[in-house]
C-alpha cells in the first residue's frame, strides 16, 4: 500500500518547496452519490520555467497518471491546464491535481514534460496544432490531428485573428437541395384540404 | 530496379481495420517483423469541440452522444458532471443510479461486441456471431431504458430525461440472469481456448512501467496489472456507495503478463462486476425524482450565469474519459470545452507492443486496445518505385487465418 496524504498536505507541500512561485492554490472537493464520496482536486498555478519542477516532484510523491493538457484561449494569454492524478488504486484515495501554466501569446514558448512523462507528447503535439503554442523540447513536432494541408498560422481553439476564419466554416444548411438532379418520378401532392367533419384516413396513427 | 533492403515502410491506413476513427500507421519491417511503429491520427477529426464552443450546454449533451457509437453515454455523463459542478447543480440521488445502471450496461454491450472483434481478427468466426448473438441483450435493454439503440439521449444535465422505475426490474433481472448463465461458457470459450492462447499469450505486451509512463487507461492499463479505475479511485454517480474491486488479470491468470490475453480476461471478468453493479444499484436504490430542472428554458438561463472552471472524469468501456469545461457567465456556449476520450491515452501504447510482432498479429494487437472496431476498408502498400498496391483487409484477415492454421499444425 504506497502512502497517501490529504489535498491540503499535497498542497501545503508544493508551497514548502516551491514558496511563492506557486499561486492560485484551490484544494476542492465535489461529491456524488447518496454517501457523497468525495472527489478531491487540488488546483495550482505556476510559472512556465518551474513545471518540470513541480512535475518532478510530484512524481516524487507518486508517479501520477497524466490525463489530458487542456489548453483555453483567455484573453492575451494561452492557460494550460496539466491534469495529473496521483494515489489511484486504493478505494476513493486518489486526488486530481491540476497544474496551470499561464503563457503569453507574444511568446508562446512552454518546455516539454515528456523528459518526465514520456506519455505527454501526445497531448503536446495537440495543443501546438489546435491553440498554436510552441513545446520546447518535444521529441516529436509533427502535427497530429490536423491534416496536412490545414493552414499554417491558424489554430481552431484561439478565439482571436488566429481562430478558424468565417471563409474556413462550411454551414451545413445553407448547401440546401442539389440543383442538378433529375426531376423525381412522382409529383408533389396536392395539398389536402383540412375538414372538421371528415373522418380520420383509415391506417393512420389512433390513440 | 533498386536493391531492396530491410526495413521496408508498410504504411497502414488510413482507414483501418481496429478503428472507428480512420488512422494511419507506417511499420518499418524487417521481414515479418515489426521494428519501428508511428502512427498519424486525425483522419476524421470532426471538430467536435469547435462545434461545441458555439453551443449551448443542452445542445452540446447531445453532440456528446455521437462522439463515441458504443461509448454513447460516457461522454454525456462525463460533460453533466463537469456542468453541474460549475453550476453547482444538486442532482438527485435517484439519478445517479440510473445514470451507473445505463453506464454498466453500455460496459457489458461494449466488452462483448470487442470480445467478438477479437475473434474475428484471429479467425474464430463462430465465437464472433456468439458474441454479437449475446450483445442483443444488452442492447435491448438500453433500448428498453432509453429508447434508444446508439445514441440514447438519456443524460441532463442535472440528472436523466427518464427513469428506471422498480416494475422495470424483472426486465434487468432477466437480461443479467442471461448474462450471469454465459458468463461461464465466456471463460471457457475465449479463456480455455488452444488457438486463442496460441495467439494471445506473450503477444504485444505492454509492462506496468510502461503503461504508468505512457499514460494509458481502463482495461489496457489494468491488464498490464495497473491498478486504475476511475469507478474506484475518484467515485462518481452512485460508485462511491457500492461495493466492488478493480479487476486486474490476477482474477484469472496466476501472473500479469500485460499481453493480448489478458486483456481479454480483464473485459470478460468485467462484464461479470457489471452484473453485479447493477444488481446492488437496483436493490439500494433511493426513491425521488431524477432531474433536477426540467424547464430547459430556466436551467439554460442558470447555465448561462454560471461561471468557472471544472473537469470530470468517466470510467468509460475503454477507459478513462476526462472533460475540461470553462464557462465565463456572459454566453450560453462555454468558453473552452476539451473532450478527452479513452483511446486518445492509449494510442501512445501501440507503439510499444506493435514493436517485435509480426504483420499477421497487428490487426489483433491494435484491436486489443479498443473494443470500438469499425470495418475496414483497405491497406494501401507502396513499394520503393512508387507503386501503390492494395492489401485488403480480406487479406489481412486471411494471413491471420493462416497463421492459426499453421500454428494448429
Amino acid at each position: 500500500m504506497r502512502a497517501t496524504m490529504t489535498p491540503q498536505e499535497l498542497a501545503d507541500r508544493f508551497v514548502n518547496k516551491f514558496g511563492s512561485l506557486i499561486s492560485n492554490i484551490r484544494v476542492k472537493e465535489w461529491c456524488e452519490g447518496v454517501k457523497k464520496t468525495p472527489q478531491k482536486t487540488v488546483w495550482i498555478t505556476v510559472p512556465r520555467e518551474t513545471l518540470n519542477d513541480v512535475v518532478a516532484e510530484l512524481i516524487a510523491i507518486d508517479y501520477p497518471h497524466l490525463g489530458v493538457i487542456a489548453a483555453a484561449d483567455n484573453g492575451d494569454q494561452i492557460d494550460l491546464l496539466y491534469h495529473l492524478q496521483v494515489f489511484f488504486g486504493g478505494k476513493h484515495e486518489e486526488i486530481e491535481v491540476v497544474i496551470t501554466v499561464e503563457v503569453p501569446k507574444s511568446d508562446p514558448h512552454v518546455p516539454t514534460i515528456s523528459g518526465l512523462i514520456p506519455g505527454a507528447v501526445y497531448s503536446e503535439r495537440e495543443k501546438q496544432d489546435m491553440i498554436g503554442i510552441i513545446v520546447d523540447g518535444i521529441p516529436d513536432a509533427r502535427r497530429i490531428f490536423l491534416p496536412d494541408d490545414f493552414p499554417e498560422d491558424v489554430y481552431p481553439w484561439r478565439k482571436d485573428e488566429k481562430g478558424i476564419p468565417p471563409s474556413m466554416v462550411k454551414e451545413l444548411w445553407k448547401v440546401g437541395r442539389p440543383t442538378d438532379r433529375a426531376v423525381p418520378p412522382v409529383a408533389e401532392p396536392e395539398p389536402v384540404q383540412k375538414s372538421d367533419t371528415e373522418e380520420p384516413p383509415s391506417g393512420g396513427a389512433t390513440e | 530496379m533498386s536493391l531492396k533492403k530491410a526495413p521496408y515502410e508498410l504504411p497502414i491506413g488510413p482507414i483501418h481495420p481496429a478503428l472507428k476513427e480512420p488512422i494511419n500507421f507506417t511499420f518499418k519491417m524487417n521481414g515479418e517483423v515489426v521494428e519501428e511503429v508511428d502512427f498519424a491520427p486525425g483522419r476524421a477529426h470532426r471538430g467536435i469541440e469547435w462545434m461545441g464552443m458555439r453551443r449551448n450546454p443542452v445542445q452540446i449533451l447531445h453532440l456528446c452522444d455521437r462522439i463515441c457509437g458504443i461509448c454513447g453515454v460516457a461522454h454525456a455523463l462525463v460533460f453533466a458532471q463537469a456542468v453541474e459542478q460549475i453550476a453547482e447543480v444538486e442532482v438527485p440521488d435517484r439519478a445517479y443510479y440510473v445514470r451507473t445502471i445505463i453506464a454498466e450496461f453500455e460496459r457489458i454491450q461494449s466488452h462483448i461486441l470487442w470480445a467478438g472483434v477479437a475473434a474475428h481478427e484471429l479467425g474464430f468466426d463462430t465465437l464472433f456471431y456468439l458474441a454479437w448473438q449475446i450483445r442483443e441483450e444488452s442492447v435491448d435493454v438500453i433500448e428498453y431504458i432509453t429508447g434508444n439503440r446508439v445514441n440514447y439521449a438519456i443524460m441532463m444535465i442535472g440528472g436523466t430525461r427518464r427513469d428506471i422505475t422498480p416494475d422495470m426490474f424483472p426486465r434487468l433481472e432477466q437480461a443479467l440472469q442471461y448474462y450471469e448463465g454465459l458468463l461461464d461458457k465466456m471463460v471457457n470459450l475465449f479463456l480455455n481456448d488452444k488457438t486463442i492462447a496460441m495467439r494471445c499469450k506473450n503477444t504485444g505486451i505492454l509492462t506496468k512501467r510502461r503503461a504508468l509512463e505512457l499514460a494509458t487507461v481502463g482495461p489496457t492499463a489494468r491488464a498490464s496489472g495497473l491498478a486504475m479505475d476511475v469507478r474506484i479511485d475518484s467515485p462518481y454517480a452512485a460508485y462511491g456507495d457500492l461495493d466492488f474491486d478493480i479487476v486486474l488479470p490476477e482474477i484469472y491468470s496466476s501472473e500479469t503478463v500485460g499481453d493480448v490475453y489478458d486483456r481479454i480476461v480483464v473485459r470478460i471478468f468485467e462484464v461479470k462486476q457489471s452484473i453485479d453493479i447493477i444488481r446492488q444499484c437496483m436493490k439500494q436504490m433511493p426513491d425521488g425524482p431524477v432531474l433536477a430542472e426540467e424547464k430547459y428554458a430556466k436551467l439554460l438561463m442558470n447555465l448561462k450565469k454560471a461561471s468557472g472552471e471544472a473537469f470530470a472524469r468517466v470510467e468509460a468501456p475503454r477507459g478513462e474519459d476526462m472533460h475540461f469545461v470553462r464557462m465565463n457567465g456572459k454566453q450560453e456556449a462555454p468558453e473552452m470545452w476539451k473532450v478527452k476520450a479513452s483511446t486518445y491515452s492509449n494510442q501512445m501504447a501501440w507503439i510499444e507492443i506493435l514493436q517485435g510482432e509480426q504483420i499477421a498479429d497487428i490487426p489483433i494487437i491494435v484491436a486489443s486496445i479498443d473494443p470500438c472496431m469499425s470495418c475496414t476498408d483497405r491497406v494501401a502498400v507502396v513499394n520503393q518505385e512508387g507503386e501503390a498496391g492494395i492489401l485488403t483487409k480480406e487479406y489481412l484477415h486471411r494471413l491471420s487465418v493462416e497463421k492459426t492454421r499453421r500454428m494448429q499444425g
